[in-house]
């Protein structure tokens, strides 16, 4: 059996000079995550900086109005930087810190991830610099200035499609021409191994959390877990803990952008093929003849035309299932749950609210749906007043 | 072994030339292979056009967006292939990323390159742990499965040698393909580490444009690969590219033969 497969899918796709990166890489981490102090220190930099454990709150007004399952909302847009992204991003740079790497380099789409290693590389003193594709830039103008105020040197990546899949090849491009004093912080559940499992390991204290206070709560286990899916992190940081209690629903909510009857959406299992691309084998949105699709979302963190591979496997094995959420629908659910119960939540949320909007109303009251509110909205606020036609500019 | 790959290893040398199939035309592309044949080249390295190839520098870059601009498919290019074949004996090579060959289907695709003449496979983001995906397809067809190396590989070399076929990739540099002002002597130790444990031919690719370039890397290689500096010719020139070329390639082999 080869290192680093979910089923058929995942592997290490990637050329020969970054081979001994990611084996070192691996080394390391399969060494320091059974390291009872590395361990102690990143339960410190969860609970004293990011902020965790993230609360579990009861949608109550949301549960009310749709009168159906009763909705919980998994609060990661209140951890440190406003996304689950930092669980990840603390993890990856405590590790590239013990294995003595000076810099670490990211790619981002919203920029959330950018703006996490950014944020960490200031705290731990690391060198950051972040490629994000010149669309997203400036989509996300306010966290590029973020990133810099924070230290880090923001490239903007102007090949392809402009957006994420091309910050990430220019992020690999750049781990390629340097490798030994620098850490590539992937920022989801995808590339080669070993990232698609350590970032789930990192982010798998949002389904362990979900879990106690579920319990504490509601006395049982909930019924379904609903979360967006871009590469994919947020979702396996939530379904990991649960995938083994068959009895508890697992849904990720893909964007279906201008609606999946056109080219532009970013629905990679919907729409996608099974390809092998970006170091790992997947399903990915592309042509009869392998070249990578340009997929579109208004949400700059779910722009992307493949699934991490874990996904990939609970996807054909049926243990999870995947819906598509249009823009419009997502925008919808922005302001929903703003004026429901006052949270913005990230357009990447939006998509898992939005399908929960759909999902509640068919389900008895007895039925509790929890949906991992991934990210805070401030930045797409914006964004989406542009999208409603209003003016208005940061 | 391909007869035909080891063959281009026995007229000194070995000089070979990359260009991104369909940049600017399939037309273009076919001119190049017949010019470059008859103009020095020992064997002749045909990039597959993709949209993200993430082991290339900018040049290669556009020359793949170019390509797929201009309409280019692997179906075209096979029937580019096919036409070529039957006027030239010269080896060829696909350079391409797995992804189009695994999306085209493993069997169909590498039964095609047997169909067509193609002698073997370069596949940048295939290293030897994923070898076996196309290893067994590789060799049912007769297809030579060309293997990397990189000055990372370090205790990797032996056992990526020992399984090489048709010729050995040696990368001289970190980083992306593209033309480079220095290199230093680590492609020599490589090439070292290789020679002590296979006798595959080594050639060295990545950043080489010029002819000093081609002397040094000549001087303990078997041959020399030479991309970027070719794709911008064809860039600055468009259809008009083939004298240029052509000039271009004889000079270089005659440079790595200097030594
Ligand atoms: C708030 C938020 N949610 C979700 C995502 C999508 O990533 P993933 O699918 O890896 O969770 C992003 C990515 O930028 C994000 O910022």
């Amino acid at each position: 059996m080869k290192v680093g497969r979910f089923g058929q899918f995942g592997g290490q796709y990637i050329p020969e000079t970054l081979m001994h990166a990611v084996i070192e890489l691996e080394e390391a981490y399969n060494h320091f995550k059974e390291d009872p102090s590395f361990r102690t220190e990143l339960k410190e930099l969860y609970a004293e900086y990011a902020g965790r454990p993230s609360l579990l709150t009861y949608a109550e007004k949301m549960t009310e109005d749709l009168g159906g399952a009763k909705i919980y909302l998994k609060r990661e847009d209140l951890n440190h930087t406003g996304s689950h992204k930092i669980n990840n991003v603390l993890g990856q740079c405590l590790l590239a810190k013990k294995m003595g790497k000076k810099r670490v380099i990211a790619e981002t789409g919203a920029g959330q991830h950018g703006v996490a290693t950014a944020t960490v590389a200031a705290l731990m003193g690391l060198e950051c610099e972040v490629f994000m594709g010149k669309v997203d830039c400036d989509r996300q103008a306010l966290n590029v200035y973020r990133m810099r105020l924070l230290g880090a040197r923001v490239h903007p990546v102007t090949s392809g499609t402009m957006t994420l899949k091309d910050a990430v090849n220019e992020t690999m491009r750049e781990w390629t021409a340097r490798i030994d004093d620098t850490h590539y912080v992937l920022g989801s559940v995808m590339g080669p191994h070993p990232f698609p499992t350590m970032v789930r390991d990192f982010q798998k204290i949002i389904g362990e959390e979900v879990r106690a206070q579920i319990l504490k709560k509601e006395g049982r286990l909930p019924d379904y877990l609903l979360a967006c899916v871009g590469g994919g992190s947020n979702a396996m940081g939530l379904f990991y803990d649960f995938i083994d209690d068959t009895g508890v629903k697992l849904i990720g909510c893909e964007a279906a952008g201008k609606g999946l009857d056109t080219e532009q959406h970013a629905a990679t299992l919907a729409k996608g093929t099974e390809g092998i691309f970006h170091g790992m084998k997947s399903y990915f949105c592309q042509d009869l003849f392998g070249q990578i699709a340009e997929v579109y979302s208004i949400s700059a963190g779910l722009d992307y035309p493949g699934i991490g591979p874990e996904h990939a496997n609970l996807y054909a094995s049926k243990r999870a299932t995947y819906v598509a959420i249009t823009d419009d629908e997502a925008v919808d659910a922005f302001a929903y749950l703003s004026r429901q119960e006052g949270i913005i939540p990230a357009i990447e949320s939006a998509h898992a609210i939005a399908y929960a909007q759909k999902l509640a109303p068919t389900l008895s009251k007895d039925k509790i749906i929890v949906i991992n509110l991934s990210g805070r909205g401030d930045k797409d606020v914006a964004a989406i007043a542009r999208y409603k036609g209003e003016n208005l500019y940061e | 072994m391909n007869d035909r790959i080891a063959s281009s290893f026995n007229q000194g040398k070995a000089f070979i030339p990359f260009i991104t199939c369909g940049d600017p035309d399939l037309a273009t592309t076919k001119a190049l292979i017949r010019a470059m044949a008859t103009h020095g080249a020992d064997l002749i390295e045909l990039g597959i056009p993709f949209s993200d190839p993430i082991a290339e520098g900018p040049i290669i870059q556009e020359a793949d967006v170019r390509a797929l601009a201009s309409g280019t498919t692997t179906d075209k290019l096979f029937d580019m292939v096919r036409e070529v074949r039957a006027e030239t004996s010269i080896p060829l090579v696909f350079m391409t990323y797995i992804n189009p060959i695994f999306t085209y289907g493993k069997e169909r695709f590498l039964s095609s390159c047997k169909e067509v003449g193609i002698d073997g496979i370069i596949v940048p983001d295939m290293p030897f742990e994923e070898q076996d995906e196309l290893e067994g397809t590789c060799r049912s067809y007769g297809i030579s499965l060309i293997s990397m190396i990189a000055p990372t590989s370090k205790q990797r070399i032996e056992k990526v040698a020992s399984r090489s076929e048709g010729f050995l990739y040696c990368v001289s540099s970190l980083g992306v393909t593209g033309t480079r002002e220095t290199i230093d002597d680590t492609a020599k130790e490589m090439v070292q580490a290789v020679k002590s444990v296979s006798c595959t031919p080594c050639a060295i690719g990545f950043g080489i444009s010029n002819e000093n370039q081609a002397e040094h890397f000549a001087a303990f290689a078997d041959g020399i690969i030479v991309g970027s500096a070719i794709v911008r010719l064809i860039a600055k020139y468009g259809r008009q590219c083939v004298e240029p070329v052509a000039l271009f390639v004889e000079s270089m082999k005659a440079a790595a033969n200097r030594t």
